[in-house]
């Protein structure tokens, strides 16, 4: 290599892709970057609600990210939901079965939500009990502030619960 | 063409259009011993030359806005503009008979061997082509705006959450959004309308192109120089194109009864619903050229990954066709191989049988026949290694052709 003579014809070569590929990174870099989502996209993506105007025994649904989100204020008689639980008395979770996607109902005699397509149960934390729900229901990043849940954000009581 | 003088003259001295006539149409000779399947190439691109013409007086009414498609299809296109209902029945089946057309188009190509030497070019820029007008086939079914169109954009795009590391991630960079929404129609209609046609007419160029410097195969897969098919084949032009012509005419007979007869065949009913993000249909399905690979998806019903990964595999296992059957054959007909014979028949029954089951709840017995009739599918592929190398050993010991 040491003799080989780099000439000024490859060089001007060399020179010239060179800059061509990062002119072609930066064209491509840009592209990829205008189908990012918008903004105020990302901005509707992150959505707060105050936990404390939801009454002992009842259900407000949140929509997140195009999706339903169960808030749940459980009473003793729920159980404890042991590593699903949010701020010691709620369930908060997304509203859609894990079984094909669509809207379980909460039936507040029963206190479960039943899933109108195919019949599957998921008790008050939302885990499945019957039918064919593979997995309990998905719970949503969050972070707490006070007794505002911040949905879309991810804080320590949300990483400590995807751990253990 | 024949004709001297005037303005062909005039082209000709400045485009050389005479040579390229000849090479592409009047001394591009087919073998006799070809049949009817071998008229569905041609078919594919009368195909796709009424979508084009009926996708750009459609694209003159549509609007790729989340709050206007609905209507400017349901209402604008179907009942307000004249003779609209006509071009968007006419695209909708078209987009259908595209799909039976290129199935038979694929399938003569593997029953015949064209997939095997010199003609792997053909066949991967064939296999590109399928991918692309699959790929337009799913963005143009989202653009009504419809429950079903919008759910399964849903579950597709959903699948790429399943890629290691960026997979949730890709999934709302592809949807410009965290569910599909406004700026996931507005890119698909401009994928569907601009960039995935240019790409198939560049490679419906290179397909033609390459198609006429290997040459057609036949029915019998014997390899043929140029020299002989000029002397026994058949020129291109006029004499093949002749009997295009009625294949064609019985074509559009068919394809135009469904559009003024049967059109509802590619019209969902549940599609007659604007787009709800709120309420999933209680059974979401594909069109029925994808059902297929879609049965091989929920085929593996005990395992996400394995459902994913098989989908995968079924869609890319034929490009390596050429290179899993090695058999020495020099006829590479399947007519004359008979192990190969009975594994694409299984193949054949298998396909249309995941296509049926597509369709069904995947519950019961209906999951396990999914199952089997997923494994069943790839097992046309496992076998070709296997007869190449039977096959081997009869060459090697005099036998075979």
């Amino acid at each position: 290599m040491a003799e080989e003579k780099v000439s000024r014809r490859d060089f001007l070569l060399y020179a010239m892709g060179g800059w061509a590929a990062v002119g072609l990174g930066g064209v491509l870099y840009a592209m990829y970057k205008t189908w990012e989502p918008l903004p105020e996209v990302k901005a509707a993506g992150i959505v707060r609600f105050d936990l404390s105007q939801v009454k002992p025994g009842e259900l407000k649904v949140v929509q997140w990210r195009g999706k339903p989100v169960f808030v749940l204020r459980r009473t003793p008689d729920m159980g404890k939901c042991e590593n699903r639980s949010i701020a010691n008395e709620y369930t908060v979770v997304v509203g859609i079965c894990t079984h094909l996607g669509c809207i379980p109902n909460w039936e507040t005699d029963k206190k479960i939500f039943k899933c109108p397509c195919h019949g599957g149960e998921f008790d008050a934390c939302g885990v499945n009990i019957f039918g064919p729900p593979p997995r309990p229901l998905e719970i949503p990043p969050f972070k707490l502030e006070g007794t505002t849940i911040v949905l879309g954000e991810t804080g320590p009581e949300y990483e400590k619960m995807m751990k253990g | 063409m024949e004709k001297k003088g005037g303005l062909m003259e005039w082209l000709d001295k400045r485009l050389a259009i005479e040579t390229l006539w000849k090479v592409m149409m009047a001394e591009y000779y087919l073998p006799k011993n070809i049949n009817f399947l071998w008229s569905f190439g041609v078919l594919t691109m009368l195909v796709f030359v009424i979508l084009v013409v009926s996708g750009i007086i459609l694209l003159m009414y549509y609007k790729p806005d989340a709050k206007m498609a609905f209507d400017s299809v349901n209402k604008t296109i179907m009942m307000d503009v004249a003779f609209g209902w006509v071009f968007r029945h006419v695209h909708a089946v078209g987009a259908s008979v595209m799909f039976l057309v290129l199935f038979i188009h694929i399938g003569r190509g593997i029953y015949y061997g064209s997939y095997k030497a010199p003609r792997e070019v053909v066949w991967i820029t064939g296999f590109i082509l399928f991918v692309l007008m699959s790929a337009t086939a799913f963005t143009g079914y989202l653009l009504p705006w419809g429950q079903m169109s919008y759910w399964a954009a849903q579950t597709i795009t959903t699948l790429f959450a399943k890629i290691p590391f960026i997979g949730p991630d890709l999934v709302i960079w592809i949807r410009g959004n965290y569910i599909v929404e406004d700026a996931t129609l507005t890119r698909f209609f401009a994928l569907h309308v601009t960039f995935l046609p240019a790409l198939i007419l560049v490679f419906t160029a290179i397909h033609l192109y390459a198609v006429r410097i290997v040459g057609s195969n036949n029915e019998d897969g014997i390899p043929m120089t140029k020299e002989e098919k000029k002397k026994n084949g058949i020129p291109f032009w006029p004499v093949f194109m002749a009997k295009e012509y009625f294949v064609m005419s019985v074509f559009l007979l068919f394809f135009f009864y469904l559009v003024f007869f049967n059109y509802k065949f590619a019209m969902d009913p549940i599609n007659f619903q604007p787009a709800n993000y709120l309420q999933t249909p209680p059974h979401i399905y594909p069109e029925w050229y994808f059902l297929a690979f879609y049965e091989v998806l929920r085929g593996f019903f005990f395992s996400e990954t394995l459902g994913l990964i098989g989908f995968v595999l079924s869609m890319f296992l034929p490009l390596f066709l050429p290179w899993l059957d090695t058999s020495p054959y020099p006829y590479v007909s399947g007519k004359h191989r008979p192990l190969f014979k009975i594994m694409w028949w299984i193949f054949v029954a298998d396909f249309i049988a995941l296509t049926i089951l597509g369709k069904l709840p995947p519950t019961g017995l209906f999951a396990w026949l999914g199952f089997v009739a997923s494994i069943v599918y790839f097992l046309f592929f496992a076998s070709l290694p296997i007869i190449s190398y039977i096959e081997k050993k009869k060459v090697a010991s005099g036998g075979g052709q």
